[in-house]
């Protein structure tokens, strides 16, 4: 629901990096733990870049699992759904180490 | 990646291939449509004339808000005002509970609240005449209005907040239990009020929300004898999403529990 502002922020950093040159491809990387909805995102970006150098560029999204690392035994897992218990020990006494990522990666500029 | 794409040579194809350095560190221009240059007859490629650039970037998108979040905790800090960011769904009791807060407080803490409101100010209204200062943020301005609170739209509030004559400073967010738990907006602690009458599954469905809170009142227990809710299943499903969460039940309206919170508030 919040994708639009979303835009807003990718644009504004997007628009530093790009200059005045247009922007083809804007590569992120999203993880799991962030709610966000591609389509939303990609409707939204359409919308907000109207007349910049941001306009008919296109999202390419890199989805990260999330992960969580146990401090009890050590244990890294990936997890299938929204669970903070370690696959090793049943543990809950855990960190997220991926999955929280949102973040512009790189941008495709048209040569110029 | 594993989705569907396009090149700027116009080739569609799905993302099992590496894209171009997918590390994302590499900051020399890179070909990124080897076939065009090869094939100049296909097409009008007077725009392609140099190749297409790739920059990276590595920014965080929510680095903006997070660095105005920053600034908003430093103020709050260093004016000595603890911070509460209390969210929930719609209708979960959140200003019922504030009202209550503040009638059990006045006179002995100096509260203050920033209250997000879509379009209304019937919530800042219901909050008159106990002693807080209120700001109102409506989010309602522009496309449709923001379904949450961010830094930056708490900050442009803070000029309206008496930050030096306060000690505990609320930040009512906007009912929904998705946006703002991705907002950083300067809290010190955020409090959750969750209703029995939304069901056990709510954390696993919610799980960013329940996962941020540092504490999850449990609203409206003098419904229960109504309800067929399995509390203790919600507080599985809430340890499963957030193992060290503090709960605490309580109904505003007959005032059951509130002993409990009011300790907590006093304590952030």
């Amino acid at each position: 629901m919040h994708e639009l502002s979303l835009c807003r922020s990718i644009g504004t950093i997007v628009r530093t990096y790009a200059e005045d040159r247009p922007v083809q491809v804007v590569h992120l990387k999203v993880g799991q733990l962030r709610q966000v909805v591609p389509d939303s995102l990609s409707y939204c970006w359409a919308l907000v870049n109207d007349g910049t150098v941001c306009a008919g560029s296109l999202l390419d999204i890199d989805h990260v699992p999330a992960a969580i690392l146990c401090q009890e035994c050590g244990t890294t897992t990936v997890l299938e759904q929204m669970r903070m218990v370690c696959s090793g020990c049943a543990g809950t006494h855990v960190t997220v180490v991926a999955g929280e990522e949102f973040l512009v990666t790189s941008i495709e500029l048209q040569g110029g | 990646m594993g989705r569907f794409h396009r090149h700027v040579d116009g080739a569609e194809h799905d993302g099992s291939h590496t894209h171009h350095g997918d590390d994302a560190v590499l900051r020399v221009p890179q070909d990124v449509s080897a076939s065009t240059s090869s094939r100049p007859e296909v097409g009008d490629l007077s725009g392609y004339e140099t190749r297409p650039e790739r920059i990276a970037v590595l920014e965080a998108i929510f680095g903006e808000n997070d660095r105005i979040a920053a600034a908003n905790r430093r103020d709050f800090t260093e004016a000595g005002v603890r911070v509460v960011n209390l969210m929930s769904s719609p209708g979960a009791g959140k200003t019922t509970l504030l009202r209550e807060t503040l009638v059990r407080l006045h006179g002995r803490t100096r509260i203050g609240i920033v209250e997000g409101d879509i379009e209304t100010s019937i919530d800042a209204d219901r909050l008159e005449g106990l002693g807080a200062s209120i700001a109102l943020v409506n989010t309602g301005n522009g496309f449709g209005g923001e379904c949450h609170l961010d830094a930056p739209m708490v900050r442009s509030a803070l000029a309206r907040v008496p930050l030096a004559d306060l000690d505990l400073l609320f930040i009512e967010n906007v009912g929904n239990l998705v946006c703002p738990a991705e907002f950083d907006v300067g809290e010190h602690v955020r409090a959750m009020v969750y209703s029995p009458t939304e069901g056990e599954e709510k954390p696993l469905k919610y799980p960013v929300m329940f996962r941020t809170a540092d504490v999850v009142v449990i609203n409206k227990i003098d419904l229960l004898p109504y309800l067929d809710v399995d509390l203790d299943l919600f507080h599985a499903n809430l340890a499963a999403v957030n193992p060290t969460a503090r709960t605490i039940a309580l109904s505003s309206k007959t005032g059951e529990g509130l002993d409990e919170w009011i300790e907590w508030v006093s304590r952030v």
